[in-house]
């Protein structure tokens, strides 16, 4: 593996901290999903970036607005990549991450054991608003396939569970 | 156009009709959460469509402008969603079969391998919502058992095809039909259901998805699928 420069270092700090587009409260370097930029060219850069879903809606919206943060950079070629390979789990969201979306009132993701997929349901899932663990799903699937819905049986909000993957 | 028959084409096909079918519910679905769940099983099909028909060729060539002897999807998978307990029943059968396909992709060395890995674990998710319903419906009341039944009856002869060789890709067909048999066998004993009797193919659903031969709604749904691209070549927005 290469040793990535000050100057990539510094492109992926800032290809890093574009907003998700769906979730503005998160960076993508915080969704985890920018894999590598590097310099292919004095003036050519290149940016692997990996879907949560494979059928994810805003990768188009991530790729460009990547795009732009590197053009304003002083960067006049940039080429987004999509990668698939290795998938993507919840378990690439940072502390950090984690931290900003409860405050936004999503509940994070638990960690996902080395098979991935569904989580056995009897861990439990903090409410964001009151902070009770005594709530129950609603669906496993919610605003965007990434989510599930839940209601707290405490203060009887519905919320958004970011769903293990 | 002229198509060239591989493996991804196959997979990429009963993706994008499966998730066609799906996205028929937005607007129908019983409740709002199971309008957003079927949209969203929908919406991980088309991202695998995508990636599929992709290693296959031109994405929206190949959705758009073949006719319906050039899919090589599943006869299931184009079946009409029916009732609520009727999708449910075809999803089940079918997330239940593309999870061991997938798992067998997934460690496997193919140019499949990464959507594989990556697809099996939103798959996961769809076959467990479609086990959910189906104990609810099957052990719910007289009337949801009855549909939930009828439903697994009536799809039952297809399922056969799900299991066909697909020329180019190396899989243990035989090895995952009986998991699927036995997952299939006790998920519906649990829900109180009865595993359909009959045969699993007939004359004409034996592997005919795969050879480009279709069941009558096909031709329809595609109509409508491919319509607003034939109708308006290159339009964007």
């Amino acid at each position: 593996m290469v040793t990535p420069t000050a100057l990539e270092a510094e492109l992926r700090a800032l290809a890093g901290a574009v907003p998700d587009p769906e979730l503005p409260v998160l960076t993508l370097a915080e969704l985890g999903v920018v894999r590598e930029v590097r310099l292919t060219a004095p003036d050519r850069v290149e940016v692997e970036l990996t879907p949560t879903y494979t059928g994810c809606p805003a990768v188009e919206a991530m790729s460009a607005d990547i795009e732009r943060a590197l053009h304003d950079h002083g960067i006049p070629e940039v080429e987004v990549r999509t990668v698939l390979s290795p998938p993507w789990t919840t378990d690439d969201i940072t502390a950090e991450g984690r931290r900003k979306l409860a405050e936004f009132g999503i509940a994070p993701p638990r960690p996902t054991g080395p098979a991935g997929g569904p989580v056995a349901v009897d861990l439990a899932i903090r409410c964001p608003h009151c902070g009770s663990t005594d709530t129950t799903l609603l669906s496993r699937f919610s605003s965007t396939a990434c989510k599930a819905l839940r209601r707290c049986e405490s203060c009887r909000e519905p919320f958004d569970h970011f769903k293990e993957l | 156009m002229n198509v060239t028959v591989t493996p991804a084409l196959a997979l990429g096909d009963d993706a994008l009709i499966l998730s066609h079918r799906l996205g028929e519910w937005i607007g129908h679905a019983p409740v709002l959460e199971e309008e957003v769940a079927l949209a969203n099983i929908a919406l991980d099909l088309l991202g695998q469509a995508r990636v599929l028909l992709s290693i296959a060729g031109d994405e929206d060539e190949l959705a758009y402008l073949r006719e319906e002897r050039q899919f090589r999807n599943l006869q299931l998978v184009e079946q009409p969603n029916g009732d609520f307990a009727h999708t449910i029943a075809r999803q089940l059968y079918f997330s239940t079969c593309q999870e061991l396909l997938y798992e067998h992709l997934a460690a496997g060395g193919s140019e499949l391998a990464p959507l594989a890995a990556k697809a099996v674990k939103e798959v996961a998710y769809h076959r467990d919502h479609a086990e959910q319903w189906t104990l609810r419906l099957g052990d719910g009341t007289e009337e949801s058992h009855r549909r939930m039944q009828h439903g697994l009856d009536a799809l039952w002869r297809f399922t056969g095809e799900l299991f066909e060789p697909v020329d180019g890709l190396d899989v243990p067909w035989s090895a995952l039909h009986d998991t699927w048999t036995t997952r299939i066998g006790s998920l519906l004993r649990r829900a109180t259901l009865t595993v359909p009797e009959g045969p699993k193919s007939g004359a004409w659903t034996a592997g005919a998805g795969r050879q480009g031969l279709h069941t009558e709604p096909f031709g329809r749904m595609l109509a409508e699928m491919q319509h607003l691209h034939r109708s308006h070549p290159g339009a964007t927005w």
